[in-house]
């Protein structure tokens, strides 16, 4: 027994050697202490990195420094402006009638019958460096057709001894979009994008039957060649031009080439990666992704942490020269024309827990952080007008706060097809119009998000096209115009309203029996108990009884789908900066019963939807403002939801992190993030010198109570044995 | 011996299959396969025969246990139970919904587990019993009845008190260990500390009082008293004769434990960023993904019976008078 007891402190001291460097809780290796590091973190692993089926924004933030698509959005500019990345010019729509004649006024004609986009990419830029691309001195590929024995000590594409690269193709980009309609491949977008590239659609049912008997003959997970089957809608004119024709008009096509769905993927890497024993290794392309960005996914374990390092191959950029007026005074234009990136490297740890992401950040070991409402009164203080700054405390520490209004709507839904609160009565629409007024807004964002929000006047999110502000912004089925800002209407108009609508002082006037609506919403913890009171509360101003339909995700998502809700939470983050990507949200044809769109409320309003065809196609102006203003009017009126509120991004930076711009559509930002890694060691190790008294005492305190024991300890030894009766009574 | 380990393992069999039924029927009484489908597609612009593809890849298009529509024996092979059940009895786990093969998964990630799973076990078995042996010792005296008070304290605060104020404490406050992370080799220890010291202090109460009571049982009885008689010294009679008697109902608790090990810490491992089992199951029931927690409820349950099995051996070598027949 005195083996281990002699041994037990060593344990404990060798964590403490191998901590590295004067601070012992550095997460990091002592080695990186000064060098150009970006650290963050993640919670949620992402599910994707192949460009195709990649959407959600955790994955994004990968995806997004490694992939290029054609165009991106300027980094400081607003309103959010597209600019070309890969390519030498943003394309201009081509507008064709049915027999393939050019028509020159292409936006007011009406035989539309196609559009096509003739896309240039500039020439040497080159993938980042990958065994897909390594040749043997015959020219052969060296690792397309690896052998169990060849994979022996390979567990990730780093392991290999040979890399290679290639220039980018005007063939990557085609190859990606026939991509789109691979079998065994799900892109999101496949269904919206066959609707309008031409011959997608066709091209899935053939790779389909293709690649169902090349399986019969070669097995599963086969390569499919894309490159031997064309594809109407996307086809190369020459090594560095290609050209994407889509059916009739959709000007917002455009955005979408912003986006990785769009961006090269080369033949070789697919070839690489359907290698059956890569597979079986994960070894695949929605693993470690391969792209011309600024960066490239060096490491990927994201249980742990997933390393971006910088493309050595990667073909440059300048910082933008301009901006806007206010970017000259906050440094955001110090570095103009200066080579991209400027970081080195960036690691990004999982940490599931919002508790330890926040004190890391408070220690110094990540840059950036959100804010927690836990956090929030530690971080945060709204001074006089409402204008929320960092606290004394953080100040301390140099830290910043940036906030910005993403372009995302939270509302609340009500079911058009339901038979008491949907539909297109005087009646139901007077219920949903008091409602409206009765659910203050104001005070939801001021209690539960820490004013982070802003009360939603319709269904556009500021900073896009066709969002006004101020008195001629205001929904005025709800507001009023008031000392130069919007004053929701009282408690008794929304009476008045509710009991033309036939519910009189909530009582239902045929029945007299009280009105009861329901929420149905996902199961909520203990703490969303206090949301669901206080929404209780706004209905019960107007002595309506809501009962509150819990349920798990599921079974809401399949209420939804088959309208079943009656009233409903839910929310909506755009794709791009057009205002039909908000508005397409109630757009009859895009219903969610019957039709599966995005339509959750199920609102269908023949001249709005009318409304929403011309819009959809017009370009940004007076006249499309005109018609945006009138849908929104007859959405206002209809009221088909609560138009909830837009939320408030308030994120912190530490001293040390420069160039920091929030754009809410353009993810593809660490190429312009600047970090002054001498400050933030210094800044570390201040903030986190061991603190030892308390061990030291803990220790002194044990010494001490061990005196009495040792005595206690001799006394027995020397004394007689216990009687067995007293060892009895103290078997408890 | 030999007769009675095959007797185990063929009675091993059927535990397995009721324990896979159950964990299917559970799974899907709250998630159905368009459930699945639509969680790993995403909420976006997911068309309906997104969905019925997802499900025809990954099997998921047949009934759940019983096929009407087809013949004889194929009633129930040809559905999502069969199909998804008879590959673990070889072992094949098949591939998560996301693509990514379950085993390689599992071995991967078992050694983060093990990192903290097996020091915990190790550190808190010594201590435990050297704490309960010494609180025997010094029994019917102010120092054991402040140690039961202590005990019964430990035990009444919630195992995330632990976590989260150990985090605070020792990460935050005072810097000495990272709050939360994992490194390779040995650069993974800094960070297994906390964990590890957690880990020991939480299960500290319960187990302390558990072993202190068996020990006290123990030195009531007649070769105690002769030891005693003999002359012996007390710590003599505790750490050489009680300990050593006492042996098999802490093996019983300890050994069955062992192969459990494996399988880590669904809390612990979420809340200190270790990327071992427990935090892999944790993920996979969140993202619905049944072959991943079918995987591991199986190995779960295969562990399980592995170590009472073991437990049975380990009696015959701690106790020549007990026989496996």
């Amino acid at each position: 027994m005195k083996v281990p007891y002699k041994y037990l402190p060593v344990l404990f001291l060798v964590p403490l050697f191998a901590c590295s460097g004067d601070s012992w809780n550095n997460p990091y290796p002592a080695t990186d202490a000064d060098k150009n590091i970006l650290y963050g973190a993640f919670a949620e692993r992402p599910k994707h990195l192949d460009p195709v089926q990649s959407y959600s924004s955790n994955e994004i933030l990968f995806t997004a420094q490694i992939y290029e698509p054609p165009l991106q959005y300027h980094y400081l500019k607003r309103p959010y402006t597209l600019v070309p990345l890969s390519i030498e010019k943003i394309p201009i729509a081509q507008y064709f009638d049915e027999n393939g004649k050019q028509l020159l006024d292409g936006n007011s004609d009406q035989r539309v019958a196609y559009t096509v986009y003739e896309i240039v990419i500039k020439p040497s830029i080159n993938y980042q460096p990958h065994p897909a691309f390594a040749k043997n001195d015959q020219g052969k590929f060296l690792y397309h057709n690896l052998t169990t024995k060849d994979l022996v000590g390979i567990f990730k594409p780093n392991d290999f001894s040979y890399t290679g690269t290639r220039e980018l193709t005007a063939e990557d980009y085609v190859f990606q979009i026939k991509r789109l309609a691979h079998p065994t491949l799900h892109s999101p977008i496949f269904g919206l994008m066959s609707e309008y590239i031409v011959g997608l659609k066709e091209y899935s049912a053939t790779l389909k039957r293709v690649a169902t008997e090349q399986s019969k003959e070669e097995g599963k997970n086969t390569y499919l060649d894309l490159n031997n089957y064309p594809l109407e809608g996307a086809q190369v004119v020459n090594a560095h031009t290609y050209r994407i024709k889509i059916k009739g008009k959709y000007p917002q096509f455009i955005y979408w080439l912003a986006m990785p769905f769009f961006a090269p993927v080369p033949w070789e890497v697919e070839r690489f990666y359907t290698q059956q024993g890569l597979i079986e290794k994960n070894i695949t392309l929605d693993w470690y992704p391969v792209g011309t960005g600024a960066y490239m996914l060096t490491e990927n374990d994201p249980n742990r942490a997933m390393i971006l390092e910088k493309n050595p191959n990667f073909h440059g950029e300048a910082y933008p020269s301009e901006g806007m007026p206010n970017d000259i005074a906050a440094g955001l234009l110090a570095d103009a024309g200066k080579s991209l990136p400027f970081i080195d490297k960036a690691v990004f740890s999982r940490d599931k827990e919002s508790i330890s992401r926040w004190n890391k950040f408070l220690q110094g070991y990540y840059d950036a952080s959100g804010i927690g409402s836990d956090s929030f009164d530690q971080a945060v203080q709204l001074m006089g007008q409402g204008e929320a700054t960092v606290t004394e405390e953080m100040k301390a520490q140099g830290i910043r706060l940036q906030t910005s209004v993403p372009t995302s709507t939270y509302y609340v839904g009500f079911n058009m097809l339901d038979p008491l609160i949907g539909g297109s009565s005087d009646s139901a629409r007077k219920l949903r119009q008091a409602i409206s007024i009765a659910v203050d807004y104001e005070e939801y964002v001021s209690i539960f998000s820490n004013g982070r929000g802003i009360p939603a006047q319709g269904p556009i999110a500021p900073g896009i096209a066709g969002y006004r502000d101020g008195q001629k912004g205001i929904n005025s089925v709800v507001y009023d115009w008031e000392n130069e800002q919007p004053k929701r209407k009282s408690i008794e108009a929304a009476k008045i309203l509710l009991a033309e609508a036939g519910y009189p002082n909530g009582m239902d006037a045929k029945t007299n029996a009280p009105l009861v609506l329901y929420f149905d919403v996902t199961a909520h913890g203990a703490e969303d108990k206090s949301n669901l009171d206080w929404m209780r509360k706004q209905f019960q101003k107007l002595n309506i009884q809501l009962v509150v339909r819990s349920t798990d995700y599921n079974r809401f998502q399949d209420k939804i789908r088959k309208g079943n809700a009656q009233i409903f939470e839910w929310g909506w983050n755009a794709d791009y900066p057009d205002p039909e990507n908000f508005l397409f949200l109630l757009h009859g044809p895009q219903r969610k019963v019957g039709n599966d769109g995005e339509n959750a409320a199920n609102y269908d309003n023949p001249e709005y939807d009318n409304l929403f065809e011309k819009m959809k196609n017009m370009e940004n102006g007076p006249e499309r403002q005109e018609v945006i203003d009138r849908m929104i009017v007859i959405l206002r009126q209809d009221a088909p939801w609560l138009w909830g509120y837009h939320p408030k991004d308030f994120v912190l930076y530490h001293a040390w992190y420069e160039n920091i711009k929030p754009n809410k559509l353009a993810h593809n930002n660490m190429k312009y993030f600047r970090i002054d890694a001498n400050l933030r060691e210094k800044k570390r190790k201040e903030w986190n010198e061991p603190v030892l008294w308390p061990i030291a005492s803990g220790l002194i305190v044990l010494i001490i109570s061990l005196i009495p024991v040792m005595f206690v300890y001799r006394r027995r030894e020397r004394g007689v044995g216990i009687p067995n009766s007293r060892a009895q009574d103290s078997n408890v | 011996m030999f007769n009675y380990i095959i007797r185990r393992i063929f009675y091993a069999v059927p535990i397995l299959i009721g324990v896979n039924l159950v964990t299917f029927a559970l799974f899907f009484v709250v998630n159905t396969p368009d459930d699945m489908a639509r969680m790993q597609l995403g909420i976006k612009r997911i068309t309906p025969e997104a969905v019925i593809k997802w499900k025809q890849e990954r099997g998921y298009d047949k009934p759940l246990i019983f096929n009407a529509e087809a013949e004889g024996v194929t009633k129930l092979t040809r559905t999502i139970f069969f199909e998804k059940s008879v590959s673990m009895f070889i072992f094949d786990f098949g591939r998560a919904d996301d693509g990514r093969d379950i085993a390689r998964e599992i071995t991967t990630r078992m050694l983060p587990s093990l990192g903290i799973a097996l020091p915990v076990f190790l550190l808190g078995l010594l201590s435990y019993v050297t704490f309960a042996l010494l609180m025997t010792f010094f029994r019917a005296t102010y120092i054991d009845l402040w140690g039961v008070v202590l005990c019964v304290a430990l035990m009444s605060i919630s195992g995330l008190f632990y976590i989260i104020g150990g985090q605070f404490l020792i990460g935050k406050l005072w810097h000495i260990v990272p709050i939360s992370g994992y490194g390779n080799g040995l650069d993974a220890t800094k960070f297994l500390v906390l964990p590890v010291l957690i880990g020991v202090i939480s299960g500290a109460g319960s187990s302390i009082r558990w072993y202190r009571t068996i020990f006290l049982e123990e030195i009531s009885k007649d070769y105690v008293r002769t030891a005693r008689a003999k002359g012996l010294s007390e710590r003599v009679v505790l750490f050489r004769h009680v300990l050593k008697n006492a042996m098999i109902p802490i093996l019983t608790g300890a050994v069955v434990i062992v192969p459990l090990l494996f399988l880590g810490s669904l809390v612990s491992e979420s809340f200190f960023g270790i990327p071992g089992l427990g935090s892999y199951t944790i993920d996979a029931i969140n993202s619905q993904d049944f072959s991943v927690v079918r995987a591991m409820v199986f190995l779960g349950s295969l562990f399980y019976i592995i170590g009472l099995v073991l437990t049975d051996i380990s009696y015959t070598l701690v106790d020549p008078r007990i026989k496996l027949e």
